[in-house]
């Protein structure tokens, strides 16, 4: 009797910590404080999701023009253009080449080439036979040539801030594509309430702690904000707004040549510079899920055929 | 083995081999011929599962050490090589990054059927005791492999993991001093990380096997957890579990699959795309998913207990969730094997999962404000389960009536899934 009792008691308190347990949940929330992301419709999403070509070509081009003033690739190689899934890749050579040449290798595919021969940065090689380093231009087996040699020139040229590489951004940030969409179309005049530094941009999709920025009216004693003072989402940056309407000249004139549009074509540029094989992991997953769900069919037909003489 | 041999070799060869190496004969006795019980359902295929995770982890693993090169100025460029350049390199990676994912899924599955069905008790204790060796040893080697990609994630949970090591009395300098091979966690450390990663997996194999070897003694424990009794209990392992294993284990390759083609880095952390960087800080260092339980346990002693510091108590506390288990057999004091005729402990054990889950989502999350609270709630209901209601239960609960064979609870399943409404009757 008494054991029902105290089995009775158990069971009462395990249901009432199931009530506890879902009810804790909804009280727990609150990260950091920036505008929820601009959610875009990408060409590469999904399980069928591919990179749009078009858009990957346009991308190197406001890459080439407008970031690669800062920020390195390093990742890169002007070989990886060409290669199948790359913005540059051929699958046959155009008009005019010679037959010997083998377009779809990226190492002899004549845009890729030119893309390297003509980039902004020159590669330093050597020693050459008396023992000096010399500049030259990049060959489609080079790696993409940074803006700066090393980190202190980078600093040195960027009042103290360090331009990270974005070979592979998008895929270092949460939801990264929309991240970096968001922050690149984000840029915006900071609210009365903060005090902006020189050099620096605010951002309400950079992470950061605008708190500090309040002017001395806006907090108290404690230097905590005043009641009825609301602190801005997001941050501030070294980055200027990088991009502006008319910046690059796209070679089709349908394109429209808008931030919006610049951002959207960068990130898909970066997405691809970040998971370059992604089209052909798609592929094969496609093919391994129905590969294995025909043979989970067989097995489990097998299954119940060698069990049904059992039951 | 505990059953009679019934191997017969059928050729010259295998007369020859088997009066010298009866190796086939093991095999045929352990893997065809092994009595079976018939009424093992889903939750007994993970151990199939998991023998493919290992095999995956190593075969993939011995690939992406041909490529990887363990440096701290090349680790980061060499997985991107691998990556990008290595042909089927970013397969290898992510099935080999994925799959340590899916193997602690696996072997947490496994772990709470064990749990749910009394696997541990007499006469399997050192089955369970041994899975709980192999347990130890898989998160020392993904603790390990997780490191060597040298992204900030690598350094900084290398830099919080060894550091607490450190609060150990007595022995805790020199065994950190002993992993970082210097001051901090730098190149030796990433060196010998390189490897005792690559050790740690044989070393796991030799542990899998006496874990089966321990298992073919007294044979499969079973849901309705009542010892087989006579032939008609049981089938052979071969077809009749060869097949159903390769079934489930088919459908957790999909599962598997899904992640490594189309979410491959769901289950990682960004910012392990971001080199390693000794001068910054990420904003928060968190764990791998399958280690957040433990973290939550770990951060969740936040104050000293006389001699003891807090960062002293969040070790014990974390080596002790898992010493507790080492020793459950004998803490759960039921006779009664199946918690299928425990109502009450059903009932706790699946506060336990949520438990478990909830530690999971609160070591993810900031050590501030009411996650602190709440880790420590869910940390003293972790240890109270183990160490106040599993031996409570056992005298307290009455279960229900049980089958008295295992062709009985098959032919009469009502009485084990019925609803509680029977119990009278059942006495």
């Amino acid at each position: 009797m008494e054991k029902t009792m105290i089995a009775k008691t158990l069971n009462l308190i395990a249901a009432a910590s199931f009530a506890v347990a879902a009810g804790a949940a909804p009280a727990l929330a609150a990260e950091a404080n920036v505008e929820p992301l601009k959610h875009q419709h990408w060409h590469f999403s999904g399980p069928f999701g591919t990179y749009d070509k078009d858009a990957l070509q346009r991308g190197y081009q406001v890459y080439e023009t407008v970031c690669s003033n800062c920020h390195g690739v390093e990742l890169l190689s002007f070989r990886n253009l060409g290669q199948k899934g790359g913005p540059f890749h051929l699958d046959s050579c155009p008009e005019g080449v010679p037959e010997s040449v083998d377009c779809s290798n990226p190492n002899e595919n004549p845009i890729v080439k030119a893309a390297a021969a003509k980039y902004k940065y020159q590669i330093t090689d050597g020693p050459d036979d008396t023992g000096d380093m010399f500049q030259r231009a990049p060959l489609p087996s080079d790696r993409v040539p940074s803006p700066y040699a090393n980190e202190q020139q980078a600093r040195a040229a960027n009042g103290g801030a360090l331009p990270p590489d974005l070979s592979l951004i998008i895929k270092a940030r949460h939801h990264g594509p929309d991240y970096v969409y968001s922050l690149l179309t984000g840029f915006a005049d900071a609210p009365e309430t903060v005090n902006i530094a020189p050099g620096q941009h605010y951002n309400p999709w950079f992470p950061g702690d605008m708190a500090q920025l309040l002017k001395p009216q806006y907090l108290d004693e404690e230097g905590h904000p005043k009641e009825g003072v609301e602190v801005p989402p997001g941050g501030v940056l070294a980055m200027a707004p990088p991009l502006s309407d008319g910046i690059v000249d796209y070679a089709d004139e349908s394109t429209p040549e808008t931030v919006d549009q610049y951002a959207k074509d960068v990130v898909e540029f970066l997405t691809w510079a970040s998971e370059p094989k992604m089209e052909a992991r798609k592929k094969l997953g496609v093919m391994s899920l129905a590969y294995l769900i025909i043979l989970a069919g067989l097995l489990y037909w097998s299954y119940r055929e060698i069990w049904s003489k059992e039951h | 083995m505990a059953h009679e041999s019934t191997y017969k070799p059928g050729t010259a060869l295998e007369r020859w081999l088997d009066k010298r190496l009866p190796i086939v004969r093991l095999g045929y006795d352990s893997f065809i011929d092994f009595p079976t019980p018939k009424n093992l359902n889903y939750w007994w295929t993970f151990g199939g599962i998991l023998a493919v995770c290992l095999v995956i982890q190593i075969l993939t693993g011995v690939i992406l050490a041909m490529h990887y090169t363990p440096h701290k100025d090349f680790a980061f460029d060499s997985v991107e090589h691998i990556m990008r350049d290595v042909n089927y390199g970013w397969l290898m990676r992510y099935v080999h990054s994925n799959g340590a994912s899916m193997f602690f899924l696996a072997v947490y599955i496994h772990m709470f059927r064990g749990l749910y069905y009394g696997s541990y008790k007499e006469p399997r204790e050192m089955i369970w005791i041994l899975g709980v060796v192999i347990f130890l040893l898989m998160m020392a080697t993904a603790f390990m492999g997780y490191v060597l990609p040298w992204g900030q994630m690598s350094y900084w949970g290398a830099t919080v993991i060894t550091n607490i090591l450190g609060a150990i009395p007595v022995l805790g300098e020199s065994i950190r001093t002993l992993l970082w091979g210097g001051p901090s966690v730098d190149n030796p450390t990433l060196n010998r990380f390189f490897s005792l990663h690559y050790l740690l997996p044989f070393a796991i194999a030799g542990v899998v096997v006496l874990h089966i070897w321990a298992l073919h003694v007294p044979g499969n424990n079973n849901p309705a957890g009542v010892e087989v009794k006579t032939k008609k209990d049981t089938v052979p392992f071969h077809p009749y579990y060869t097949v159903k294993d390769s079934f489930a284990i088919v459908l957790f390759l999909v599962l598997f699959a899904v992640f490594v083609f189309f979410q491959p880095n769901a289950l990682g952390h960004p910012d392990n795309y971001i080199e390693a960087n000794p001068l910054s800080t990420p904003a928060h260092i968190v764990p791998e998913w399958y280690f957040l339980p433990f973290y939550a346990i770990l951060r969740a002693i936040t104050f000293n207990i006389g001699p003891i510091s807090s960062k002293l108590g969040g070790v014990i506390a974390m080596f002790g969730s898992i010493g507790v288990l080492f020793v459950l057999p004998w803490l759960d004091t039921s006779k009664v094997r199946s918690m299928r005729y425990r109502p009450t402990a059903q009932l706790w054990f699946v506060l336990f999962v949520l438990d478990c889950l909830l530690l999971g989502y609160l070591g993810g999350k900031p050590a501030e404000g009411i996650y602190v609270a709440l880790a420590q709630a869910a940390t003293a209901f972790y240890f109270a389960f183990f160490l106040i209601i599993l031996p409570l239960l056992g005298i307290l609960e009455k279960p229900r009536a049980m089958p008295k064979s295992i062709s009985e609870s098959v032919l009469k399943p009502s009485k084990a899934d019925g609803a509680a409404a029977q119990p009278a009757a059942a006495e």
